[in-house]
């Protein structure tokens, strides 16, 4: 694959504009209800499965129902993947005898799965029973991501509707979705990545003799499980020698797909795409790049086309687009710097500390940009050992709230927000009260956008310094200082935005940040699922204005300009401090010396 | 037209200053604080930062007491500044109300024993008046309260309400029946009937309006309050969690942590402070703005609805044409010179006192030179519903003019016929938006009069400034479709409705409201009240019906229909000053963030420094200028907020584009320039 940093990106978005396009006319068709309606087995196929769920699609939900059944549908997500993982070791497909998980560490998980998070505190192969794995995650990998879906088209039917009490059935919503556009989408993407040697087994690990023999140390632990203590208060530790490895395998092909494609980001492996059975080849690496932001891109399209007028949907995805591109390119060029310590040593080239050699700089920088673009957390490096700053892009687009591209259905509403937002700021300046696709912005939508910007920063900041004060917060911390200071940041400003990739360095598979992240994850998600209905059905039933020469153009370059300043002025104004303490402060400190 | 004095002030008159800077001081109570929740936090933040720099003087454990005092002492003064701001907006509307006050004297009414002229009265005070008692006024009486008039015919002195000094008429019947409390019956008499409970009359409505005391929030003034707050919150969350952050950065680092005056310099200077200080005198100065153009507006509400319109109904007459038809040409009968028509048309006109009448004499004396006669054993036949003609009895000449229909009867009576040329002609000039009258001397027809309605100059480009702006007109008239259409097409109106009833006006403005669209229209009489009350904005006349002026959202003391077209401005400009100005206030925190971030942090990580991108003097000079900005900004601005932006009928996207330009880009630009100029006073001054 080429190495230059542009053509990659640029091979990239034409690849994934070319094929977002018809899915985005696809989900349009899917959603409205035009494919059930030309297929009477479809229709039947979905009645099937409401029947299932004791409900019917008769009707038309208004926005407190809508939201009902949708954290009722994910109180069950939690309640059920918790369980999984509490009893997996009386429960069948667990080849490799896992034992329950710790009380803490599955709630972190239930809430991490179900709320599109896919933080993990555990790693994998070594938690997990298969079971838990395609039953509970992988399940979960889907529902959330119809979830985001739901929400997303709930909204964008808040602003098509007019005078409509309705945003429509959740559960209809939630089975089409599921049906016919996450599945078929998986399955395919399963089997290019099961072609490129990616397992699909349900057999336990492999064991294999190694070339050589592997010498090791291990603490010794008295009868209580306590480590012994050696003269110095050092641990005393035991020479072990194998000549013998295990290797985990299971279904890892079917599970990598929703993680990509839902924007899930939880990696089978503790290693997640860096990992050579989830991400063999170069190939492998563009498909699971283009699976993230396949549906994000194309539900921008389906915006627009629901709302009538496709410039919407592309000034929406321009701006996705310019976000995106300026921060691959600062990833990108803080990177490329060497690291001026290891200059010193006479090593030349680009930092690759934490990059997989695999894929080298340029793709893993494309990766990480991309991962954290869309609520993700899928990673193919690890961003704890990027550059300060190369390390700060991905943090800093989390913290904009993934809304480039964003998480499947999450990254739509919340740009969407943030419209109503540029909106209300600027579009006073025209000499009208402020509307968005001819819904004037009130006061009650302004509470409901005004609870969603409040939510998150709340969350990151209130978490992060909750972490910094208390010594079981500080305790995970494995790097003191600035860096450990973006360690916690990264950790709760992920939980929050539901990205859920980690910065790693920081030890948060304990009861404290398993418990706070959890609760960051939850509110990060409902805190802005809820009010985002809330909007819809506020949206839904005002009348659709007329558009005239005296409307603000929302479909144009100014527009474009001034929902990226939006993003950058209220979505990054609250962290630029804790940012300067973090990455920033590394930078200068790195460059200019100590 | 002669305005009240009170009317056009000047934007700081030292007799405002006076009362406001009193005022603003009275406001820094956290009562007077509380209900503008930006300043609040920035009124806690000086108490906070006062009450530091006051212990830091007895105690030397605590750091910098000059600094954390100078600190409180502007953030002192950016409260002020905002009290300043809203006490000078509010104080305008002080004096118009003193004004009006004076108007609104107790009288005594003659209040009738029963509801007819002639019955004996007994002396009421006037604010004893209730609903549905009868009064008698009389020549130099003052109206005691609003009421209908029920019976007699008055001249009306209503300069106390109007600032317009030329009496009008008020008689029973009809639109002109309302008469206002405070106003003065010049001649003869007129009994009214009270419609306003004491104290809530249009006069007390009026008071209170302009004095903003019931002046309550406007929907889109609380959205972007909510906004404000929200944005508050988020600094505030940002600011607090600073601390624990920079304890732990600090810790590690092994420097010192940022102290907590620098975190209230750096909320204040985030939270929007800027807008949040003018957001209400710019709701006011609006309110004012629109009675400057003698619009009283009933709320807030009504002005930031009447940004909103995008479809104007504008009645024809006196709006788009000029208050009657008039006569633009004369066109003879076969074998008659256009001298003899003009001649006779002339002496048949010159008793007619009505303004086609009028016209007529006119057009005679500009074309021929006719000039009037006196007239002697003239006698004078008035139009007539029934015979639908006028003219002239002199000795043996019998001159009519009227509809070609009656005329056409009319010689056909005598034995006379109308000539074809004439008939077609009749037809051409209807045909073309006209109308024509015909005029006959006896059985004999001389010729035909084209009367034309006049559009006024300069509103067809009105128009089209409007429609660039995206705002459609649309013209309602009484006339059949074809006169109709000629004149919307002279005016250069987007649709007009013809032979319009008050049933088809309601009905339109439900269509247009169902189609998207935001109506206003002007009205006056009784049958215009349901339409009134149906469209988004509604100008009533002052001259009109107490029903109209009651279903109307506001009044047109000057009773000028083009007002509308103001209306629409004043509402345009409010908005866009609310606008420009929060952008301008949010873009400011940027440079603010460039300042204060490493300044805050110096002690800890020096090598912040290098996002010092202004070279500040020194971190507390840095600090402190933001302060100063952040203050002396909010003064810089308080013309603006009143006078409002400058407004250009332009599309929706060029004003974006341009105010963006001036107030996005501005603002984030204006404030790295002052800062950097405080800074460089403050480092003169050796106080940084």
């Amino acid at each position: 694959m080429n190495a230059d940093p542009w053509f990659q990106m640029a091979l990239y978005l034409v690849v994934l504009l070319l094929l977002a396009w018809p899915l985005g006319r696809w989900i349009d068709g899917v959603l409205s209800g035009r494919l059930s309606r030309r297929w009477r087995w479809v229709d039947k196929t979905e009645g099937m499965f409401l029947r299932l769920a004791g409900t019917n699609a008769n009707e038309d939900m208004p926005w407190w129902r809508y939201a009902f059944a949708i954290i009722v549908f994910n109180l069950i997500g939690v309640l059920v993947v918790y369980a999984l993982q509490r009893l997996q070791q009386w429960l069948p497909v667990n080849p490799t005898q896992m034992g329950a998980v710790s009380p803490d560490s599955s709630f972190n998980t239930a809430v991490s799965f179900t709320t599109n998070t896919n933080w993990q505190g555990y790693g994998g192969e070594t938690t997990m029973s298969h079971l838990t794995q395609m039953a509970g995650l992988a399940v979960q990998n889907f529902l959330s991501a119809a979830t985001g879906i739901v929400v997303a088209i709930a909204l964008i039917r808040g602003f098509a509707r007019g005078r409509a009490e309705g945003l429509g059935n959740a559960w209809l919503d939630l089975v089409r979705t599921t049906l016919w556009i996450l599945l078929p989408l998986s399955c395919v993407i399963a089997l290019i990545l099961a072609s490129q040697g990616v397992p699909q087994t349900l057999a336990g690990s492999a064991t294999i003799r190694t070339l050589q023999a592997t010498h090791y140390q291990v603490p010794l632990k008295d009868a209580s499980g306590h480590a012994m203590l050696d003269a110095r208060g050092a641990p005393r530790m035991q020479e072990m020698t194998t000549t013998t490895q295990r290797i985990a395998l299971g279904p890892v092909a079917s599970q990598e797909a929703i993680k990509e494609l839902g924007t899930n980001g939880g990696g089978f492996f503790n290693a997640n795409s860096a990992h050579p059975f989830e991400n063999p080849s170069p190939l492998t690496n563009f498909v699971e790049m283009l699976a993230i932001f396949l549906i994000p891109a194309a539900l921008v399209f389906t915006f627009g086309r629901m709302v009538g007028d496709r410039r919407q949907g592309i000034a929406v995805l321009a701006a996705m687009t310019i976000l995106f591109v300026a921060l691959y390119a600062g990833g990108v060029v803080a990177q490329s710097q060497p690291n001026p310590l290891i200059a010193h040593l006479g090593v030349s080239g680009p930092s690759m500390e934490g990059i997989e050699t695999r894929f080298g700089t340029v793709a893993s920088m494309l990766f990480a940009t991309i991962t954290t673009s869309a609520s993700c957390g899928a990673v193919n490096a690890m961003h704890d050992s990027l550059m300060p700053l190369a390390g700060g892009a991905p943090l800093f687009l989390i913290q904009l709230g993934e809304v480039v591209f964003g998480g499947v259905g999450s990254g739509l509403y919340g740009m969407l927000i943030f419209a109503v937002l540029a909106v209300f700021i600027a579009g006073l300046m025209i000499g009208r009260t402020p509307e968005y696709l001819g819904k004037k912005i009130g006061m009650y939508e302004m509470k409901m956008v005004a609870i969603t910007i409040l939510a998150v920063p709340l969350l990151v900041l209130a978490g992060t310094a909750i972490a910094v004060l208390a010594q079981a917060g500080r305790a995970g911390v494995l790097n003191p200082g600035a860096h450990g200071f973006s360690e916690m940041l990264y950790a709760f400003s992920s939980a929050a935005n539901n990205n859920g990739s980690a910065f790693a360095g920081l030890s948060v598979d304990t009861p404290f940040y398993n418990v706070l992240l959890a609760i960051a994850m939850w509110f990060g998600r409902f805190l802005i699922i809820v009010p985002v209905l809330a909007l819809a059905g506020g949206l839904a039933r005002k009348p659709r204005l007329a558009v005239s020469a005296g409307t603000m153009p929302t479909h144009g370059p100014l527009f474009v300009i001034l929902l990226i300043g939006a993003v950058l002025l209220v979505g990054a104004l609250n962290y630029v401090p804790a940012l300067a303490l973090g990455p920033v402060v590394e930078h200068l400190m790195l460059f200019h010396g100590h | 037209m002669s305005h009240a004095s009170t009317r056009a002030l000047p934007m700081f008159d030292a007799a405002l200053l006076k009362p406001a800077l009193a005022e603003s001081i009275k406001r820094l109570s956290p009562r007077a604080q509380w209900s503008n929740p930006v300043m609040f936090v920035v009124w806690i933040g000086s108490v906070l930062t006062t009450v530091l720099g006051l212990t830091a003087l007895h105690d030397h454990r605590l750091p910098a007491p000059a600094f954390t005092l100078a600190v409180a002492a502007w953030l002192w003064l950016t409260v002020w500044f905002a009290n300043l701001a809203e006490a000078l907006a509010e104080g305008r509307g002080k004096a118009q109300a003193a004004a009006l006050r004076s108007a609104k004297k107790r009288v005594y009414a003659k209040q009738l024993q029963e509801p007819r002229h002639g019955s004996s009265w007994l002396p009421v005070p006037s604010d004893e008046l209730i609903t549905g008692r009868v009064v008698l006024v009389e020549a130099g009486d003052t109206v005691p309260a609003d009421g209908e008039v029920i019976e007699g015919v008055a001249s009306v002195d209503e300069s106390a309400i109007t600032g317009e000094s030329a009496p009008v008429i008020r008689e029973s019947g009809g639109d002109r029946s309302a008469v206002t409390g405070g106003t003065r019956v010049l001649s003869d008499w007129i009994v009214v009937r009270v419609t306003a409970k004491p104290g809530e009359a249009f006069l007390d409505r009026m008071i209170a309006m302009v004095e903003g005391a019931k002046r309550s929030r406007t929907p889109n003034e609380i959205a972007l309050t909510i906004l404000l707050v929200a944005l508050t919150l988020v600094f505030l969350v940002v600011c607090v969690t600073l601390l624990p952050f920079s304890l732990y950065s600090a810790q590690a680092a092994g420097g010192g942590a940022v102290s907590v005056p620098v975190l209230v310099a750096l909320l204040v200077c985030l939270i929007p402070t800027t807008i949040g200080a003018l957001l209400s005198a710019i709701g006011i100065a609006g309110m004012s703005r629109m009675l400057r153009a003698n619009v009283l507006a009933m709320s807030g509400r009504a002005v930031e609805a009447a940004g909103d319109v995008d479809v104007l109904l504008l009645d024809k007459t006196g709006t788009i044409t000029l208050g009657n038809r008039q006569a633009t040409a004369f066109h003879p009968a076969p074998g008659v010179t256009a001298q003899q028509l003009a001649e006779a048309a002339q002496l048949s006109s010159l008793p007619d006192e009505t303004p086609e009448g009028r016209s007529i004499v006119v057009l005679a004396k500009q074309q021929y030179n006719l000039r009037g006669r006196e007239l002697h054993d003239v006698h004078f036949v008035p139009f007539s519903a029934r015979t639908r003609m006028s003219g002239v009895d002199d000795g043996a000449r019998h001159i009519r003019k009227g509809a070609a229909e009656a005329i056409a009867s009319h010689v056909a009576e005598q034995g006379g016929r109308m000539p074809d040329a004439v008939r077609e002609r009749v037809g051409n000039i209807a045909r073309a938006g006209g109308t024509p009258l015909v005029v006959a001397d006896g059985a004999r027809v001389l010729g035909t009069i084209e009367l034309k309605d006049i559009v006024k100059g300069g509103i067809k480009e009105r128009f089209g400034e409007l429609r660039r702006m995206g705002i459609r007109t649309v013209m309602i008239t009484g006339d059949n479709p074809l006169t109709a259409a000629a004149i919307a097409a002279e005016a250069g109106v987007d649709d007009f409705l013809a032979e319009a009833t008050p049933e088809d006006k309601l009905a339109l403005i439900r269509q247009h409201q169902s189609e998207g669209h935001l109506v206003a229209m002007t009205g006056d009489g009784t049958n215009d009240a349901p339409a009134l009350a149906q469209a988004d904005v509604a100008v009533a006349m002052n001259s009109g019906t107490s029903a109209a002026k009651e279903a109307g959202n506001m009044v047109d003391l000057d009773s000028n229909p083009t007002k509308l077209l103001e209306v629409v401005e004043v509402g345009k400009q409010m908005l866009m000053t609310r606008g420009s100005l929060t952008t301008f206030s949010i873009a400011n925190d940027v440079a603010k963030y460039f300042a204060i971030i490493p300044a805050a942090f110096a002690a800890t990580y020096p090598q912040l420094r290098a996002l010092d991108v202004m070279h500040l003097h020194s971190p507390q000079s840095a600090i402190l200028s933001a302060v100063v900005f952040n203050a002396l900004i909010i003064v810089l601005l308080i013309p603006l907020a009143l006078k409002g932006v400058a407004y250009r009928a332009r599309p929706a996207a060029q004003l974006l584009r341009r105010n963006l330009l001036v107030y996005g880009l501005g603002g984030l630009v204006a404030p790295f320039l002052g800062i950097k100029l405080i800074d460089l006073a403050l480092t003169a001054l050796h106080l940084g």
